[in-house]
């Protein structure tokens, strides 16, 4: 399990069940490495703020993690984490490698913004 | 009436976190402004084998005790803002960020660490996470069977380039100079391993492809002459360089963007201290980070007593 305060996805079908039941869902798929801490740290501080997104993480070397190592937005990703926003259930934006807050932060206003708190 | 700090430290790497633990015991009312995750550049480090004390740790782990250690003297550390705006000279001393937050400090640390150098060509940012890697221990598996370029001279580059061969089929690796800057047993054992090819005295001219890297363009500098390399990923390890940029506008710096300070670490603005890989020194290491962020935290608790 990796080693960081958000939610930890740990089956294809916990997945399936979280973006079903959360209009938002944000999840980085990585490893405890220099690329993916970042990320982790940045979800866990924008968490309180964004109330109306469900944060998650889940690990790449789990084999439940298909659904996103093989997602079709994912495609031409060679670099950790690869980190994916649901919007119902859609899968509608997808980055890979390290992300900066301010990158995070726009993808999530941009797609998840209506409801902001 | 705002709230006034004694010491406000930009950048909590290990020389900011220092500065933060000396400072915050000496019961100074101290605030750490982080613009990444706390740890600075040991967040990038796997394994950290020469901090004395402390047989083997990974970076991040490292980090994170020093950033407890901090917290537990009653430093505040607010991590991944924006300073974007300051006045060094104002009594006091004023920090801005995110565009709208103001901190008030008696005296200030800079100890913004550095970052890793690019090569600024087209292609390079396009193409990050989809063949464009900084981290061979966290992208290398996704090179398995496949070729790859390898941008560097130095210790990091021949090291992660041996390294890159347990995965790649082929590396190029691409160095400006015709000599490595690498010690002779980095040298060695690139050279030895039969999967690594050398371009020596050339630089990478444009990164192609499509949804992922396919192609990386080479110069020879001597002769002008071009290479198309059909490659899936580069690697850059093209060493650190101290993240200053705006910087200039508060305190000296030298040609190299790094900042000048004297011996108690002390800028050219009174009340503003520095350290770590920001100034201009020979040796960056977490040692020297720490120590230059002691002496930092003693030198600003110094200056309050004496002003
Ligand atoms: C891959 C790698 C491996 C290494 N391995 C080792 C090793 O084994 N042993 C060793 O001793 N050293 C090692 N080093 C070097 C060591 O990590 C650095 O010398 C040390 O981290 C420098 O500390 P610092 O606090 O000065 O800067 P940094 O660690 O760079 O920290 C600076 C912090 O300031 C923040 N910051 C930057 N700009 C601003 C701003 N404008 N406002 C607010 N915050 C800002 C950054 O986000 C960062 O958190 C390694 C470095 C790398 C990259």
């Amino acid at each position: 399990m990796l080693q960081t305060n958000l939610t930890h996805v740990l089956t294809a079908s916990a997945h399936q069940k979280l973006i079903q039941e959360n209009e938002n869902v944000m999840i980085c798929c990585g490893r405890m490495g220099p690329m993916c801490i970042p990320v982790y740290g940045i979800m866990e501080e924008l968490e309180p703020e964004y109330s109306h997104v469900k944060f998650a993480d889940m690990e790449f070397d789990n084999p439940e993690s298909h659904p996103i190592r093989n997602a079709p937005e994912c495609k031409g990703f060679m670099g950790i984490p690869f980190t994916v926003y649901y919007k119902n259930g859609k899968l509608v934006k997808a980055t890979s490698s390290i992300q900066s807050m301010p990158q995070v932060r726009s993808i999530l206003e941009a797609q998840f913004d209506n409801k902001k708190q | 009436m705002p709230e006034i700090f004694d010491i406000i430290i930009i950048g909590g790497g290990p020389a900011g976190l220092t500065a933060g633990i000396y400072a915050s015991r000496a019961r100074m009312k101290t605030l750490i402004l982080n613009e990444g995750t706390v740890g600075g550049q040991l967040v990038l480090t796997h394994e950290i084998a020469n901090y004395p004390g402390v047989e083997s740790i990974s970076g991040f782990q490292l980090g994170n005790i020093m950033k407890k250690q901090a917290l537990t003297f009653g430093c505040k550390i607010r991590s991944n803002v924006q300073v974007t705006g300051f006045d060094y000279s104002a009594n006091p001393k004023i920090v801005e960020i995110n565009g709208s937050e103001r901190f008030f400090g008696r005296t200030v640390i800079l100890s913004p660490g550095g970052e890793p150098r690019m090569i600024h060509v087209p292609g390079e940012t396009e193409f990050k996470g989809r063949g464009v890697s900084y981290c061979a221990t966290c992208d290398g598996d996704f090179f398995t069977g496949k070729d790859i370029v390898v941008v560097g001279g130095g210790n990091s580059a021949l090291e992660e380039a041996v390294s890159l061969t347990k995965y790649a089929s082929n590396v190029a690796v691409v160095h400006q100079f015709d000599q490595f800057q690498a010690f002779p047993y980095a040298v060695e054992e690139a050279k030895a391993n039969p999967k690594i090819k050398f371009y020596m005295e050339s630089q990478v001219r444009n990164i192609l492809g499509d949804d992922s890297v396919k192609q990386v363009e080479i110069e020879h500098l001597p002769t002008g002459g071009k290479t198309m390399l059909s490659v899936d990923g580069i690697f850059i390890f093209i060493g650190y360089i101290a993240k200053t940029q705006g910087f200039e506008k508060c305190v000296i710096l030298n040609d190299r963007g790094e900042i000048i300070v004297g011996t108690e670490m002390q800028t050219n603005v009174p009340g503003v201290f520095a350290a770590g890989d920001c100034i201009a020194k020979r040796y960056r290491q977490v040692t020297t980070a720490v120590a230059d962020g002691t002496i930092a935290a003693l030198s600003a608790i110094e200056y309050l007593r004496t002003n």
